[in-house]
């Protein structure tokens, strides 16, 4: 079956039916054993102390927000390159949960800031930067609705993510590229992580656990929206057949 | 080590778990929520007698 098979909502309903079960059975088993190892395996850091294992969500959660706007960067390629059936349904159900993600990850920050830096905010280029990718996502979802054709609105919502596309690799150079508070990356490094394994493997399992969380509600939520388009093309519909009954019956009501 | 004891700062670990939580839940719930609405929608629709063109097809 080639890839472009699920541009049919239909068939992409059926895979999903069968593929969900199984995502959402790793998800489970995958938070439990990150939980698990965040809380009973990892050790405490010999500098935070026990304020580290607000790591083991505020990092997962950044990784989601700056990969979930990557998804719908894909997406708009695929609305305006290829007219994909299924690319702007994907970037429009992708919008709320990558504000969802980014929201979890400024908050968390801010509160493990608090303790470590003293402050719960500081403008500098990553804290602002991620704060600018919460600002377009609130954006692009009010853009969805603020135009009633699902097409046009999946169109002008595509431009705009591209050109917020430039903030991914102002999010994850800013700590290089600028002198901030925020420490530089410790994980995806091309000099391998300089986290100990005793605290990267809780770290990778719980974002492997958020990774299926967000696929999950990802497809969970394009199915909403191929329903919604489905909702909206039958009352059209009804409204069209409806509107030539009422025609003739305004009609004989002037005769 | 005590998975109970989370030292001094021990309210802004227990918040950042509780807003996360929070945070995905209300998530989940709103897809969900959705789905039930939507399909609601649609059974009322087919109830009425409308039907979506690909059923027609998929009928003849």
């Amino acid at each position: 079956m080639a890839f472009w098979d699920f541009a049919n909502p239909t068939r992409f309903m059926r895979l999903t039916d069968r593929v969900l079960p199984w995502l959402i059975g790793a998800c489970a088993i995958a938070f439990a054993i990150g939980l698990y190892k965040s809380f009973f395996m990892a050790p405490e850091d010999y500098q935070q102390g026990d304020t580290v294992r607000i790591m083991f969500i505020h990092v997962p959660a950044a990784w989601l927000a700056m990969m979930c706007y990557s998804v719908m960067t894909l997406s708009s390629i695929g609305t305006l390159v290829w007219k994909h059936p299924l690319a702007d349904v994907s970037a429009k159900s992708a919008a709320p949960l990558g504000a969802a993600f980014t929201f979890i990850s400024l908050i968390t920050g801010s509160l493990w800031g608090k303790p470590m830096w003293g402050t719960y905010w500081v403008w500098d280029a990553r804290l602002t930067s991620v704060l600018v990718l919460f600002i377009m996502y609130l954006g692009l979802m009010a853009l969805w609705r603020t135009m009633e054709d699902p097409i046009k609105a999946g169109k002008a919502a595509a431009v705009l993510t591209l050109v917020g596309a430039l903030n991914l690799p102002i999010i994850k150079f800013s700590v290089d590229w600028w002198n901030t508070l925020h420490q530089p990356a410790s994980v995806m490094r091309l000099d391998g992580p300089t986290i100990h394994p005793d605290m990267l493997i809780p770290l990778l399992v719980m974002a492997l656990a958020f990774t299926l969380l967000f696929f999950t509600l990802h497809l969970m939520a394009m199915r909403n929206e191929i329903l919604r388009r489905r909702v909206r093309s039958m009352r059209q519909k009804a409204a069209a057949s409806a509107r030539p009954a009422a025609a003739t019956a305004s009609t004989q009501a002037a005769e | 080590m005590d998975p109970f004891d989370l030292g001094p700062h021990a309210g802004f670990i227990v918040a950042c778990y509780i807003i996360t939580f929070s945070v995905v839940a209300a998530v989940i719930g709103w897809v969900l929520i959705d789905r039930a609405q939507l399909n609601a929608a649609l059974k009322e629709l087919e109830d009425q007698g409308i039907t979506r063109a690909s059923n027609k097809q998929n009928a003849s």
